[in-house]
């Protein structure tokens, strides 16, 4: 009885609900449409103005070639370390009890919260020429800052959470008992791992991985700190694209935009749209 | 069999720590550490002489606002997208919310880029609103809507799952009980929201403090007009200053870990409200 009430009333309020509806599901979607989709729409106009054959001669050139191969390394080398790192720090961060828990928990989350050129400075800090590390280092005849290491440590520091925080929460709730199931019925810690963990985890491990992926290929700041930006040596994709764009060379920014965007952009697309379908 | 595996397990842990321990303190410690130390070993004074520097002190004072104002657009901007593709339904609703993740997937340069070809002197928008006397590209606005662009998912992205989460149900008996549909969403929906709101704030915040591609593009580095503190850092390590360079940015990650540190406090907040 009473819910049918609550039900008579909310009817009659109902046409002048679906009037503000609209009206603030159009707001919304206009300031998104004008926030973020209007800027990349411009951006693939003009990218494409001039047809496909200038587009492609856009990415034409020895540098972009050189940066793009830098980038693709880079961003592999990347992935693999941090995922396996990560994998490891989130077992130890849920699995684990040790002293400095909360403390160790905050820290891995800096590389979020650090500016990329203060990230990049930290590391000319510690490793540039005059650096205390450094110094030891260029002694030894290695060189970080300005050189190739310079470039995978900037992108492992600036990607280093992305597998962790997205691992955490699915072991979390996995809970302890599949593992120790595991255990009991004689696996070994490997067996345990690829046979129970690893199936769990899947789904957080990709999506942390395509993070990571997307952050590594598109990793401007820290990387043009860390790097000196030297052409045809560690020049990465993104660099490249300032160095056309500072230069005018508009078409061989824009080009070289819409490739990198593009793929980072597909590659976020299809990870959501495997984690819905794996969910249905 | 029970000791054999128990040694194997006490090892490979003793392994998994080391190796953890050890990345994290090389690549996020002590650095950090490193920065901190010759930073503070100048003594503390002069980081004060340095921080108040007058284009160091308007490149942080920029930065702070500028994040201040995104931030309270982003957080009523972020609530009702949230809002939208949580309650209402509408034609295309699940391209949009995977479009949602857009800004994060683009390097920051290249958001810059596009803001500058869609805003910037040669544009067809960019002329039109110079004609009218606004300036984007190279002035202040662009700062706030480069940081808009970026921080976009944040706020979305912490109250959507809350939101769904939250039972209708108990907006429904407010409105039974005679509460309007402002004050259901006042005294009702709000305060459930609230730490997700603060917590997408909050990320988006630190994230704003620290842009530098999208702002550099976008802005340039005009001293004391459009230079923020990420821009000044880098302007000054690229003309071997790295004492100005320091100083800003201790204040810079100081004031990141404040904001972790906040966050942490919400989430904890956030969680004792949802039990």
């Amino acid at each position: 009885m009473e819910h049918s009430i609550a039900a008579v009333q909310v009817r009659p309020s109902a046409k002048r609900k679906s009037w503000k509806h609209g009206a603030m599901t159009a707001g919304t979607l206009g300031w998104f449409l004008i926030l973020v989709l209007l800027p990349v729409a411009a951006l693939l106009m003009e990218a494409c103005q001039s047809g496909p054959i200038a587009f492609l001669r856009g990415l034409q050139g020895e540098a972009a070639a050189y940066a793009f191969w830098l980038t693709l390394w880079t961003t592999i080398l990347a992935v693999v370390i941090n995922t396996i790192m990560g994998v490891l720090l989130a077992i130890l961060l849920v699995r684990y009890p040790f002293p400095g828990k909360t403390l160790f928990d905050g820290i891995v989350d800096l590389p979020f919260a650090v500016s990329p050129v203060v990230a990049g400075f930290m590391f000319i800090v510690l490793f540039g020429p005059q650096g205390v590390l450094g110094r030891w280092f260029e002694a030894g005849g290695i060189k970080i800052v300005f050189a190739l290491p310079g470039v995978v440590l900037a992108t492992l520091f600036v990607t280093l959470p992305f597998v962790t925080r997205e691992v955490v929460p699915v072991l979390r709730e996995m809970g302890r008992e599949p593992e120790e199931v595991a255990f009991t019925l004689g696996a070994g810690r490997w067996q345990t791992f690829w046979k129970v963990t690893l199936p769990t985890i899947r789904w957080g491990l990709i999506y942390g991985i395509t993070l990571t992926t997307a952050r590594a290929l598109g990793e401007f700041g820290a990387v043009l700190v860390v790097s000196g930006n030297i052409i045809k040596r560690t020049q990465t994709a993104t660099l490249h694209i300032h160095q056309e764009f500072t230069d005018f060379h508009y078409q061989g920014a824009f080009s070289a935009s819409v490739v990198l965007g593009g793929i980072s952009f597909v590659l976020l697309l299809l990870t959501e749209f495997w984690k819905k379908r794996h969910k249905l | 069999m029970p000791s054999r595996s128990g040694r194997f397990a006490l090892s490979s842990d003793a392994l998994i720590k080391a190796a953890v321990f050890s990345y994290v303190g090389l690549l996020v410690i002590l650095p950090i550490l490193a920065i901190s130390f010759q930073a503070l070993g100048q003594g503390l004074g002069k980081i004060w002489d340095d921080v108040l520097q007058p284009q160091a002190w308007f490149s942080l004072r920029l930065t702070f606002l500028s994040a201040v104002a995104m931030a309270i657009v982003n957080a009523i901007t972020g609530t009702a997208m949230a809002w939208v593709l949580v309650r209402h339904d509408f034609p295309g609703k699940p391209v949009v919310n995977s479009l949602i993740d857009l800004p994060f997937a683009l390097p920051t340069n290249v958001t810059g880029l596009m803001l500058v070809v869609l805003y910037g002197p040669v544009s067809a928008l960019g002329k039109f609103l110079k004609v009218r006397g606004i300036e984007i590209i190279y002035a202040q606005p662009g700062i706030i809507l480069a940081l808009l662009f970026v921080t976009f998912p944040f706020v979305v992205r912490s109250v959507q799952p809350v939101l769904m989460e939250l039972e209708k149900d108990i907006e429904e008996a407010a409105a039974t009980l005679g509460a309007g549909r402002f004050a259901t969403f006042r005294r009702v929906v709000l305060p459930h929201l609230l730490p997700s709101i603060l917590t997408g704030v909050a990320l988006a915040f630190s994230r704003a403090l620290g842009e530098f591609g999208s702002v550099v593009v976008v802005a340039g580095n005009i001293p004391m007009k459009t230079q923020v503190a990420p821009v000044f850092i880098y302007g000054e390590i690229e003309s071997y200053n790295p004492r100005g360079a320091l100083a800003v940015s201790l204040v810079l990650l100081l004031s990141s870990l404040i904001v972790l540190i906040l966050l942490n406090l919400l989430q904890r907040w956030g969680r004792e409200r949802g039990t």
